[in-house]
């Protein structure tokens, strides 16, 4: 273990990452939400969803270092007397889960339908390349929107079940396009060279010369685009959670905090909704620098 | 030229065919119209009556042409959750998400532009790494965010605007207008920053980085050897050229203004179409959510038109490569 870390900082990309001030401080903040977000029970100082400990006199309360905060509630707590720091804890939980789900789900639908146009080419990848346009020429929100709006319509009474389903398949489903665009395009370029004619001509089954020759080199930029569709993915989900067709309120998402927040910050209690949403920022932030720095650092024309 | 406008044409069409059929599915096999018509407890007879009446009997391709030729004619039915008809709803709605959004595109415009070439041009000073760092938080803002902390501060604690709805209204025939009125100003203030923020991110680091393009080309030396003064040469000539690309990104933008419009509607309640196709996917109200799916991709799609048509008529480079026949 210790010697792959310490291969890998020797590495080109090592190298650039132990280089780079900005990429360490967001892939610190990135780990330590993933840590809070995987050990959420022992991280948190307390249980959220354990209705028994839930006082109602305690709700409301202002962070601890306001006058009229405790000290046990250090970010305050909302209107059913949630610690706010808990409640965010496992609200980014489900935010991460939902926003890594939906991406892993779009690359792999991404890579086989680019890999398969690319390297077939034909009416299949005209047929893909229009369902593209199409799909790319309106704004991933409103077909996310559309999509949860058709699941709600189809499954009026099983929708609190359903939600997760609903609202992973919406962000896969406007995400994948990205991702077989990319691969189509770097499939093209690799379909001619040298190294997989060799393999055609010694024979090599077409799905193996898409899998082990073409997929490796690919993956670069769907590195990349991946890395920087878990923020879009974790923003479009907290997004959907806000205007209500998101996650149901019985397991909040940081959006559903936000949402819920938000009809308390005309009296005042500030707290329930700015903390969610600099939560929502700092991650989103984070994923969005380290995406960056990974994309110079695998452009090879950088170097 | 008329080969290519005559292609985009079609391709348009079929766009629009496309996005019709979604609509005409998600009208006829989403929640069951008939039985929502008629309550749960209708007899078979009545339920046949009501289907031969909307056309349900009659062959798959047959239904959707009479569909097809009443959306043409802007008749979607009757909202199922309102008691009007779809097209007067989004008819009276209409007004406000366009005022809302020409207003941002028009903030996000004359702001995005200065900025981009101010940082373009006093590259590593501190005012332009400002902006640049301004920029990048506001790529991760979310929208609806950005919204609720511009009530928070500029409604709830300083009091200076509104936080919700449109204030007075001047009606012009059908169309009724919030930017006659003084009170209509003052409310667009804040929806129209927070649609704007994220689009002025944008423009100002399309044009910074145009600009830096532009200005590393031959022409631009000559003109700088020819002793044209940086003013001339900035303005005159560099900038020309970094509005092509943002002309058409910003058109393409439009759109996305009036998808965004729904988080902003929805944070402002302001009383706009997307403040309508929200409560419809709530309600799950789908001659509400087709008829504005065909409409916003009616927007979009003479959007894109525009836009490539326009590019045709400012690239002198576009017409000569296509006469010349590649």
């Amino acid at each position: 273990m210790k010697k792959t870390i310490s291969r890998w900082l020797d590495s080109d990309v090592g190298y650039s990452f132990r280089s780079s001030p900005v990429a360490i401080g967001a892939a610190v903040i990135a780990l330590v939400c993933v840590f809070c977000a995987l050990f959420a029970g022992w991280v948190a100082p307390h249980n959220p969803f354990d209705l028994a400990a839930l006082e109602l006199g305690d709700a409301r309360l202002p962070p601890a270092w306001h006058a009229d905060g405790r000290t046990k509630y250090l970010l305050g707590t909302d209107d059913q007397g949630r610690d706010i720091l808990s409640a965010l804890i496992y609200g980014a939980r489900i935010s991460l889960v939902v926003g890594v789900v939906s991406v892993v789900l779009s690359v792999v639908a991404g890579v086989v339908f680019g890999l398969l146009a690319g390297f077939f080419g034909g009416w299949l990848d005209a047929f893909l390349m229009r369902v593209c346009d199409v799909m790319l020429s309106f704004p991933p929100i409103l077909v996310a929107l559309l999509i949860a709006g058709v699941g709600r319509a189809m499954f009026p009474n099983a929708h609190e079940t359903l939600a997760f389903g609903v609202l992973i398949l919406s962000i896969t489903l406007t995400g994948w396009v990205q991702y077989a665009r990319t691969v189509r395009g770097s499939t093209l370029v690799e379909r001619n060279k040298e190294y997989v004619q060799a393999a055609r001509v010694t024979g090599v089954a077409p799905s193996r010369i898409m899998l082990r020759h073409v997929l490796p080199n690919v993956t670069g930029p769907v590195m990349v685009l991946a890395t920087i569709q878990v923020a879009t993915a974790i923003i479009t989900e907290a997004t959907l959670s806000f205007l209500g067709v998101g996650v149901p309120p019985t397991s909040p998402s940081l959006g559903t905090l936000i949402r819920v927040g938000n009809d308390y910050i005309f009296s005042g209690e500030w707290w329930i909704t700015v903390f969610p949403g600099a939560m929502l920022v700092l991650i989103a932030l984070s994923v969005n620098l380290l995406g960056d720095w990974l994309r110079d650092a695998l452009n090879p024309r950088l170097r | 030229m008329i080969a290519f406008v005559l292609r985009r044409l079609i391709q348009s069409v079929i766009v629009m065919i496309a996005v019709a059929f979604i609509s005409f599915l998600l009208f006829q096999y989403v929640g069951d119209p008939v039985s929502f018509l008629l309550g749960q407890d209708a007899t078979p007879e009545e339920v046949r009556e009501m289907r031969a009446a909307l056309g349900l009997d009659q062959p798959f391709f047959v239904q959707f042409w009479y569909f097809l030729g009443n959306a043409v004619q802007g008749d979607f039915g009757m909202s199922l959750r309102q008691a009007a008809k779809v097209s007067g709803l989004i008819g009276e709605r209409f007004p406000a998400t366009l005022e809302l959004a020409l207003v941002a595109a028009f903030l996000a415009l004359v702001i995005g532009i200065p900025m981009g070439v101010y940082t373009a041009l006093r590259r590593g000073t501190f005012m332009s790494q400002v902006f640049m760092a301004i920029s990048l938080l506001g790529v991760s803002l979310p929208t609806f965010l950005i919204g609720i902390l511009l009530i928070l501060v500029f409604a709830v604690g300083l009091g200076w605007f509104p936080s919700f709805g449109r204030g007075d209204t001047v009606q012009l025939g059908w169309w009724s207008t919030g930017l006659l009125t003084l009170d209509g100003w003052h409310h667009i203030v804040l929806p129209a920053v927070t649609l704007a923020i994220f689009q002025l991110t944008l423009i100002m680091r399309l044009v910074r980085a145009e600009m830096l393009e532009v200005l590393r080309t031959d022409y631009i030396k000559f003109a700088r050897a020819r002793g044209l003064s940086n003013r001339a040469i900035h303005f005159g000539h560099a900038l020309k050229n970094t509005l092509v690309p943002v002309m058409t990104i910003t058109g393409l933008q439009l759109g996305g203004l009036i998808a965004f419009a729904i988080i902003t509607e929805s944070v402002f309640q302001w009383p706009g179409m997307g403040l309508l196709f929200i409560q419809a996917v709530t309600f799950a109200d789908i001659p509400v959510m087709a008829a504005y799916l065909c409409l916003v991709a009616l927007i979009f799609v003479v959007i894109n038109l525009v836009v490539d048509l326009l590019y045709f008529v400012v690239d002198p480079r576009l017409r000569v490569g296509k006469a010349g026949g590649h």
